[in-house]
């Protein structure tokens, strides 16, 4: 996977001698003292990470961790103090005034938590903006604001002013507004932070079907623990304008860095995170319809498991047998066709574990794992979903 | 000793600018004048009603207006209009460029700042001295006095509204790539124009009430009536013309804020 976007050693002092004051941080003052000594915040502090192309990496992080300082780092709204910002191989810390113009024009788009959204412009007018500062001509820019607008479901609203808009809705323009010149990055910060929680929820999957389709390379700003583990394919986590871990959110609920981190994810909701696949695991035993049921009863042995799930050549289910419904077959010379049962759960790989509870406690057997088209990717042993209920 | 270094090196320059000066207001007054009156009372009924949206209340102040007239004063009206216009004028034209630049520069803001007070709290009066010393008697010297008393607020307010704009919305300007010239025009001015066009209305309101002091050096109009009233004890003239001052600032006033509401967008 390609690397989009590459930060090395970026640091973001804010104050009049930010420059001066960056010598005596790397000279290893610490950022409290050098608060109180001369007045400067250090806003992000020695921070480096990599974002994969078609990615979305999320950084996550308490109020004045530094994120959204971070953030504005990669479009230059802040200028950097020391530090690189590789974007497709240039630096852009070094850009010259045209080339950031450019940039912003171009390559990156931002979405803001309050919107920021034009006013006395009405939503079409908004979602032209930047193919206005583009210099596009009056009626392409027109067509393509239209398109995307349909895209986000808001094309009636097209002459409408913002403030006639609910803030759910008000944010799909701004997400349309930066969609519209097409760019390869998408800069969020804490896109869905001002909208209520069902909004929020429709939104984050909004964006996640959006990527979908588009695969952007987004970075994301939240200090929503459940958002950046529902969105992000990486997290990226910060306190006091350093990253403390990076990691998929498997891995950051499998081994967190520090207490800190531990701390986080405490309040995580796993079953609301934690999808079938990352759960399930390949069964130790399968069998085939073409099998007897001496074979399965052998497998069940050797497994040390009392029901076997039962697949074809191209390994699609085809149902379930039992350890007694088995035993009774080899007695009566039936075949495993005739004693195959069909009373277990099955669920799509992307479902969250949230949706399997009244499944793991209806049935008595594990639950499967299904494609498509009813190939079997794995099984899910009721114990793994019930007992995610209880926090560690 | 400032004025009199001004005068020294530089008559030439004020004479100049005296002779632009009657030249352009006798333009205004003229063309002003040259309205018929029917034609300016309708003009305030159908401005009046667009600006207020009241029929009532146009007709209501079409017909202070005519008062005005009535009174015998029209001719008096065009001439203090003819000033307050020019120097509303010159207020915006100096004032808004400058409030725009004071909101974008702290050290600039904190250097004119007293000085705007100061001028906000001298009075009026003061203004002529200087005003005569320069351009000598009548509507130049008239229009420069009102001019500086009225300028405050449109600068003050202008750099209010810019400073006010969303920060988000402004980073969102510059996030794509616009430059600051098209922030300013584009989003910051079109945001922060309800302030001005209050700047200006409050602008406008000073102007009207340099009137009498303006006839003090010479400058004809509805507060020459007013001084001529006072040194003759004449109550009811006075009266009449103080009472027309009213109804134009009245009118004006509203006019000037329908005109600011228009500018509103949808909030």
């Amino acid at each position: 996977m390609a690397v989009k976007i590459r930060v090395k050693n970026l640091t973001k002092i804010f104050g009049r001698n930010s420059k001066g004051i960056y010598k005596k941080l790397s000279g290893g003052m610490s950022r409290e003292q050098i608060l109180t000594e001369t007045g400067h915040t250090v806003g992000v502090n020695d921070v480096s990470f990599e974002v994969n192309e078609g990615e979305i990496f999320v950084i996550m992080g308490l109020s004045g961790s530094g994120k959204s300082t971070l953030i504005r780092c990669l479009n230059q709204l802040n200028k950097v103090t020391a530090g690189k910002v590789i974007i497709d191989g240039d630096n852009i810390v070094e850009y010259s005034r045209e080339e950031i113009s450019s940039f912003r024009k171009n390559k990156a788009a931002m979405v803001f938590q309050h919107f920021g959204l034009f006013t006395h412009r009405t939503v079409i007018k908004n979602v032209e903006y930047g193919l206005e500062i583009k210099g596009i001509a009056k009626e392409k820019r027109n067509e393509i604001a239209k398109s995307i607008l349909s895209t986000v479901g808001l094309e009636g609203w097209k002459n409408n002013y913002p403030s006639e808009l609910s803030g759910g809705m008000q944010q799909r323009v701004g997400l349309a507004r930066a969609l519209a010149n097409d760019p390869d990055i998408l800069l969020m910060d804490e896109p869905f932070g001002a909208l209520d929680p069902l909004i929020r929820r429709e939104m984050q999957l909004e964006l996640l079907d959006i990527q979908a389709k588009l695969k952007k390379t987004i970075v994301f700003i939240t200090h929503d623990v459940n958002e950046a583990f529902k969105l992000g394919d990486r997290v990226a986590v910060m306190k006091d304008g350093k990253i403390e871990q990076i990691a998929t959110p498997e891995e950051l609920l499998a081994s967190p860095a520090n207490d800190y981190i531990r701390d986080f994810i405490r309040d995580i909701d796993r079953t609301k995170v934690l999808q079938a696949k990352n759960v399930m695991y390949f069964p130790s035993a399968l069998i085939s319809l073409k099998d007897g049921p001496k074979i399965a009863v052998n497998e069940m042995r050797k497994a040390g498991i009392s029901s076997l799930f039962v697949v074809d050549n191209a390994r699609k289910l085809q149902g379930m047998v039992t350890i007694d419904d088995t035993i009774t077959a080899i007695n009566e010379g039936k075949s495993l066709n005739q004693i195959l049962i069909h009373d277990f759960y099955s669920i799509e790989p992307d479902a969250y574990l949230q949706d399997l509870i009244p499944k793991a406690t209806a049935s008595k057997y594990p639950i499967a794992v299904i494609d498509d088209s009813n190939r079997l990717l794995g099984i899910i042993a009721r114990v793994s979903v019930l007992s995610s209920l209880i926090q560690e | 000793m400032l004025v009199s270094w001004l005068i020294d090196n530089f008559a030439g320059f004020f004479d100049g600018i005296t002779g632009f000066g009657i030249w352009f207001l006798i333009r205004v007054e003229t063309f002003l004048s040259w309205l018929p009156w029917w034609f300016v009372l309708l003009f305030i009924l159908i401005i009046t009603w667009k600006a207020k949206k009241n029929i009532k209340l146009s007709l209501f102040f079409t017909f202070l207006v005519f008062f005005i007239g009535a009174f015998g004063l029209w001719v008096h009206m065009i001439q203090t209009l003819a000033i307050v216009l020019t120097s509303v004028a010159v207020s915006l034209i100096l004032g808004i460029p400058s409030g725009i630049i004071m909101a974008y520069s702290n050290k600039l803001n904190n250097l004119i700042r007293p000085v705007l007070d100061f001028m906000q709290t001298m009075p009026g009066l003061v203004y002529l001295i200087p005003a005569v010393i320069l351009f000598g008697m009548g509507r130049v010297p008239a229009v420069f006095a009102t001019t500086i008393y009225a300028v405050p607020p449109v600068i003050r307010l202008t750099d209010l509204g810019i400073r006010r704009v969303s920060r988000e919305m402004v980073e969102a300007s510059f996030s794509f790539g616009a430059s600051a010239w098209q922030t300013l025009v584009k989003v910051q001015f079109p945001q922060a124009l309800p302030t001005i066009m209050t700047g200006v209305n409050q602008t406008t309101m000073m102007a009207l009430a340099m009137v009498v002091f303006s006839s003090m050096i010479g400058a004809r109009g509805l507060g020459m009536e007013v001084l001529i009233a006072i040194n003759q004890m004449d109550i009811a003239r006075g009266f009449e013309a103080g009472i027309s001052i009213v109804f134009l600032a009245i009118i004006i006033d509203r006019i000037s804020q329908g005109v600011a509401d228009r500018f509103r967008y949808p909030e």
